[in-house]
């Protein structure tokens, strides 16, 4: 079975599996609407107020939303000792991560979709005329988390306290794409519009970096 | 060679321009940089940990890893000493502080990685595959707070230091940057044989527990 062939039956097995359950989406858009409606009791938000720190508000909303949607990706598979019984499938382990990040790709785009209305409506924000150069964005920040938060998510399961470990690893971490993704934010939610290329390359040197050392490295992640 | 540094530490004196204040530079700087080798010490034993296998390389990356810590708090204790004087404030925004910030986070993370993984070979693995993560993101850590801090200009910051030092302040600063590589050094050799010392203590353990195999569960 090829690498490709394998990743994809693994999202299509979590995707499935968080179908029928529906718990990890769920929660998750919740705990991000009200991280976004508790930044409104923190900061007052008058119109242009809310155009200089939303766009850092979105994206702690997502990362930390993202942190503990992470969490389950490879703790999930302790339970029933399912991971034994994925790693002595005869695919690559690089397969088994790639299937599990694109799988939370997809969950947290999801949870993008709904919340970005919402952010739109509640800061009075205009997402419509950058919604394209925006999308681009969210896409970079968002594999990056889902790479890093993936690979972190399987080291954390090993711990004790792996929920409360998760966001420790990391967050500290994200700081580059933190700032990258938010400042590439605020630069189209100014009042010009521009996507900024330093940010936009700095999110695309985050990814392609922690991709490929994850890529370098899941041999020894999914050893066991 | 620690004691050498020491000692010019506090012939140092003469030479500082600035008031009494400007002497915890050569203890500053030199440990920011001190730190930064000793994290890097720590990277690369993850990944010969990773490669080999071999338990030493496990041992020293938590030993390097510690030590950097140890100095990059020292960094950012002596940090703000000098700032209060010098800047008026304690703590600033700063490109540098900030990273330096970040960066003692990362290590502490790691650190406490490594207390919250009971087994010992699981512990090394996933440690090191978090600390090869860790010290790619330094740059890009570096990198992004720059850009950050030079879009939005800070208009206190860059006083003191001086451009250009005095060649005798010169002298003691390298001096002093030599003594403190060498504290490093026998600092992590040190934690290196604790480390060592702990694993075979456990080993020990287990081999016990091996041998009088009822009395726990009794």
């Amino acid at each position: 079975m090829g690498t490709w062939q394998a990743a994809t039956t693994i999202l299509f097995k979590e995707v499935r599996a968080e179908f029928r359950a529906r718990e990890l989406l769920n929660t998750t858009f919740i705990f991000a609407l009200v991280v976004v409606v508790l930044f409104s009791f923190a900061f007052d938000p008058t119109a242009a107020e809310s155009r200089r720190f939303g766009p850092g508000l979105l994206w702690i909303a997502l990362l930390f939303a993202g942190s503990l949607m992470l969490q389950p990706s490879f703790a999930r598979e302790h339970a029933n000792d399912t991971l034994d019984a994925l790693c002595l499938a005869p695919v690559s382990p690089f397969a088994i991560l790639l299937g599990k990040i694109l799988a939370n790709v997809i969950f947290l785009g999801a949870c993008e979709v709904l919340l970005l209305p919402i952010f739109a409506v509640f800061y009075n924000v205009a997402l419509v005329p950058v919604l394209g150069r925006l999308v681009i964005v969210l896409a970079l920040g968002t594999f990056g988390l889902a790479v890093t938060g993936t690979v972190f998510s399987a080291v954390a399961a090993q711990a004790r306290m792996r929920e409360l470990l998760l966001p420790l690893l990391l967050l500290p971490v994200l700081v580059p794409l933190l700032l990258a993704s938010v400042e590439a934010t605020a630069g189209l939610l100014s009042d010009t519009p521009e996507l900024q290329r330093t940010w936009i390359e700095l999110l695309v040197g985050f990814d392609v970096l922690f991709f490929t050392v994850s890529w370098l490295l899941s041999d020894f992640l999914l050893q066991e | 060679m620690a004691f050498g540094g020491y000692a010019a530490l506090f012939i140092a004196p003469d030479e500082s321009t600035m008031h009494a204040i400007q002497r915890i530079f050569y203890f500053h700087a030199p440990s920011g940089m001190v730190a930064l080798i000793a994290f890097t010490i720590c990277f690369v034993a993850n990944i010969g940990y990773l490669v080999g296998r071999k338990p030493h390389w496990d041992w020293l990356a938590v030993a390097a890893a510690e030590v950097g810590v140890a100095f990059n708090t020292v960094v950012l204790i002596t940090g703000p000493i000098w700032a209060k004087p010098a800047w008026g404030i304690w703590w600033a925004w700063d490109a540098r502080l900030t990273s330096t910030l970040v960066l003692w986070l990362l290590y502490i993370s790691f650190l406490l990685l490594r207390d919250l993984i009971a087994d010992p070979d699981r512990r090394s693995t996933f440690s090191a595959i978090y600390g090869i993560f860790l010290f790619l993101d330094v740059p890009l850590v570096y990198f992004s707070i720059r850009i950050w801090r030079t879009q939005h200009p800070q208009p206190v910051i860059l006083g003191g230091q001086g451009s250009g030092l005095d060649p005798t302040m010169r002298k003691v600063f390298y001096l002093c940057w030599l003594a403190l590589t060498g504290v490093m050094v026998i600092l992590i050799r040190q934690r290196y044989q604790l480390e060592r010392a702990r694993n075979e203590v456990e080993e020990l353990r287990i081999e016990a527990e091996r041998q009088t195999p009822a009395v726990g569960q009794v």
